[in-house]
């Protein structure tokens, strides 16, 4: 005999995710801390390694975000009406919104490798000591959140599937909303990384 | 009432699945289940940890070299570190005796989530092992000491790698538990069940699980900078490449201060829970002792950079964190007042877990009195990084979470195998075990003030006298640990059998059956006490 007891609780799930995002933004308060220390040691060198970045490239990526976020919010507000296609097809677009990002930032990244801008590399030791520093937060806390599109994506894999199979349904659609609040984070992130690294500097 | 003709199958017999043996474990739910994985693990590395000390303190016995060399000496108390403070320490009472009694004491079935409970199990699992793998790969074992304080750490040809990263993953870990306690004290709690009804050893876990997640992420950020660091070489606290090895420091102790009550807040909440117990007494200032548990949550949190006295501050800093380190004192010496306060007048039973409660009494307040020391930076400047510390913090740690470790297996041991040990060996044990912690730490206050460095491999002949009495005094601390270990599990094997409530205690967990079912409760819990009013509470041997 086995007595085991299903227990649905929606307010629990979304008490249990928020204090997960609560982590995820002190694991990057960490980094911004340094930021900021780092910047009033060396605020001229940042400014001058700051102008190397692309401005365009980085709005672009902004924009493609924010679009993102929106649509998981859209998938989201579908399943709540009960419409499952338009649910599982804005989560895609969803994921597909992240990929473009992920395409932007490499290209971003190749062509700062070729250059020479790339950690230990022989052109950023002759620079000054604070340009180093800069590009080396700048490499650290992007590709951390780089790390955390993916994450998402992932995550968003998953709840294709599961509104696939009905896992996440009108009636129950915690998951997918908790998958969307850590999207909306990794997008949250980036809305402080994009001035502090492309516009302030 | 011990002998329920229709009892419900004990959740050793029911796993709630129908998988069998190793795997109904493994891959179990269930939270008591879970408690006890984590138990035997931490118990299994405790030992593991214990025997790395013995292995310092022999090479301390003389000056010069005795049983190894000095590197091996550098690996030995790095790794006794990591195992004793992210291993042992850190999940012992939130993570094993929390999992075990936490949701019986709000009423509940299980934790808020208890697939994620599981996860939480595995990742620890994963961090130990990795933690052990990286003794035995790569370069060698980690010699930094368990803090990986940099530059030493970006540049040593150990296998700091994976100790990091087993760092990391522990720390996710904790994290889990702490989010899934929070979940289940504020969604779980049984009808009836109010704030101010909640034991206080739920009491603090709730503030050690506020602290583990809003310190542990901290100290994943700052471990994971070590890897990186090492990996690619930014030199984010390197001087050579414009970097700062002080923002390290903080980073560190930023979490690693706050650590600290993650390891002592839960022992804190057993004592609570154990001394109203035994004193028949209902505790004195319950609210006190709940809201100075938030308080030293919070304020344990800003005083980090004591441990940065010496390391070049500006002296506006020092003061700053000087005084802030005194006020939470304030809180911790609340609780202590408490405590005597309700033994006061009590028609006090004498049980081991009461004289194992009060051993933790005594030797958190020596070492919580000797912290103030350190947490005056004018004496501070003299004692840093001298065995004063060490044996500070072992009075705090062993002392305190250890004992209050000890204090809560002989408390809940028997409610959850149902079987009680030889409780005259266990006192015997305890008298063992106090006079060679004793012995043990004692002598190192003193060489400490003197002068003797932590850390170090050889020694002055001045020092001989003090070390020798300590390596004396850890075989007897040995000694009195056998004997405890070995008389708990000859109790839960062969002891007498024993009903619901064998120590007359009022919170919800004695009101089920001992060992409990699948789901705990047989019945309603019966919310309507309150959790130390002993009035009409039958003691159930
Ligand atoms: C038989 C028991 C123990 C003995 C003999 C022992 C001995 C020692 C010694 C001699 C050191 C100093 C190493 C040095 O600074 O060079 C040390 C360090 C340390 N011990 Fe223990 N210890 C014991 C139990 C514990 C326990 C139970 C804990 C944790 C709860 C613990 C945690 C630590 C920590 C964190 C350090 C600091 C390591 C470092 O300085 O990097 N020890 N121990
Ligand atoms: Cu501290």
């Amino acid at each position: 005999m086995s007595n085991t007891h299903v227990h649905k609780d929606y307010h629990g799930a979304k008490l249990g995710m928020w204090l997960f995002l609560f982590t995820e933004v002190l694991l990057f308060g960490g980094l911004f801390v340094l930021y900021s220390v780092f910047l009033s040691k060396y605020p001229l060198e940042f400014h001058e390694a700051g102008k190397e970045l692309d401005v365009v490239i980085g709005t672009l990526n902004t924009v493609v975000l924010l679009v993102s976020s929106y649509f998981v919010a859209l998938a989201i507000s579908f399943i709540q009406r009960g419409d499952k296609k338009k649910a599982v097809l804005f989560t895609w677009l969803t994921m597909a919104m992240a990929l473009m990002f992920l395409v932007n930032k490499f290209f971003e990244w190749k062509a700062k490798f070729s250059h020479g801008i790339y950690p230990t590399s022989p052109h950023l030791a002759d620079l000054p000591h604070g340009e180093n520093i800069f590009f080396g937060l700048y490499y650290i806390m992007t590709g951390l959140h780089g790390i955390h599109v993916v994450i998402g994506m992932t995550v968003l894999g998953f709840m294709v599937n599961f509104l696939r199979r009905d896992i996440i349904t009108q009636e129950d659609f915690v998951k997918l909303e908790n998958a969307g609040l850590y999207w909306h984070i990794v997008d949250l992130v980036w809305i402080f990384l994009f001035p502090l690294f492309y516009l302030v500097l | 009432m011990s002998n329920d003709a229709t009892a419900l199958p004990s959740f050793f017999e029911d796993s709630g699945s129908d998988r069998k043996g190793i795997l109904s474990w493994l891959l179990t739910t269930d939270h008591k289940r879970i408690g006890l994985m984590y138990l035997y693990m931490v118990l299994g590395m405790f030992i593991v940890g214990v025997c790395l000390g013995l292995l310092i303190r022999l090479e301390l016995i003389a000056p010069g070299k005795d049983i190894m060399e000095a590197q091996t000496y550098n690996a030995v108390f790095t790794l006794h570190g990591v195992i004793m403070i992210f291993i042992v320490v850190i999940p012992s009472i939130p993570a094993a005796i929390g999992n075990l009694v936490l949701p019986i004491q709000l009423g509940a079935e299980d934790v808020a989530f208890p697939r994620l409970n599981l996860f939480s199990w595995w990742l620890y699992l994963t961090g130990t092992v990795l933690a052990l793998f990286s003794l035995f790969t790569g370069g060698g074992a980690p010699d930094t000491g368990w803090t990986f304080y940099v530059p030493f750490s970006e540049f040593t040809t150990t296998n700091v790698n994976v100790a990091v990263l087993a760092v990391f993953i522990l720390g996710f870990s904790s994290i889990l538990t702490g989010l899934n306690f929070i979940t289940t004290i504020h969604r779980m709690r049984a009808p009836g069940l109010t704030w101010t009804k909640i034991p206080l050893f739920t009491w603090s876990l709730y503030a050690t699980g506020w602290i583990q997640v809003l310190a542990t992420p901290i100290l994943g950020i700052t471990v994971l900078l070590i890897f990186v660091e090492r990996v690619l070489g930014v030199g984010l606290f390197d001087p050579n490449k414009g970097g700062d090895p002080l923002l390290y420091q903080h980073l560190f102790w930023i979490y690693s201060h706050p650590a600290v009550y993650i390891m002592i807040l839960p022992a804190m909440g057993v004592v609570s829970d154990i001394i109203p117990a035994f004193a028949r007494k209902s505790i004195f200032g319950y609210k006190a002792i709940a809201f100075s548990s938030l308080m030293i949550a919070f304020a344990g949190s800003l005083v980090w950079a004591h441990h940065m006295f010496t390391s070049g501050m500006s002296d506006t800093a020092v003061l700053i964190f000087s005084l802030l380190t005194f006020i939470v004192a304030i809180p911790s010496a609340i609780k202590v007042f408490n405590w005597v306060a309700t033994l006061y007048k009590g028609s006090i039973i004498v049980e081991p877990p009461l004289v194992y409660a009060l051993g933790f009494i005594f030797l958190f307040s020596v070492g919580g009195l000797t912290g103030l020391v350190l947490g005056s930076a004018g004496t501070d400047i003299h004692v840093h990084d001298t065995y004063f510390v060490v044996s500070h913090f072992h009075y705090v740690i062993f002392g305190g979470t250890g004992f209050g470790l000890f204090a809560a297996l002989h408390f809940w041991l028997p409610k959850f195998y149902g079987r009680m040990y030889n409780k005259k060996t266990a006192n015997w044990a305890f008298g063992i075990l106090f006079i060679g912690f004793n012995m043990l730490y004692l002598p190192l206050f003193v060489i400490g003030l003197q002068g003797m460095p932590r850390r170090y491999y050889d020694y002055l002949p001045q020092y001989q006298t003090g070390h020798f009495i300590s390596t004396v005094g850890s075989w007897i601390l040995a000694v009195g640990l056998v004997i405890m270990f070995v008389n708990l599990y000859r109790g839960i094997r062969h002891g007498k059998k024993v009903g619901r409530n064998p120590w007359g205690a009022a919170t919800l967990e004695w009101q089920v059956p001992s060992p409990p079912p699948l789901l705990n409760f047989d019945k309603e819990p019966d919310t309507s006490g309150k959790p130390y009013s002993y009035k009409g509470v039958e003691r159930d041997e």
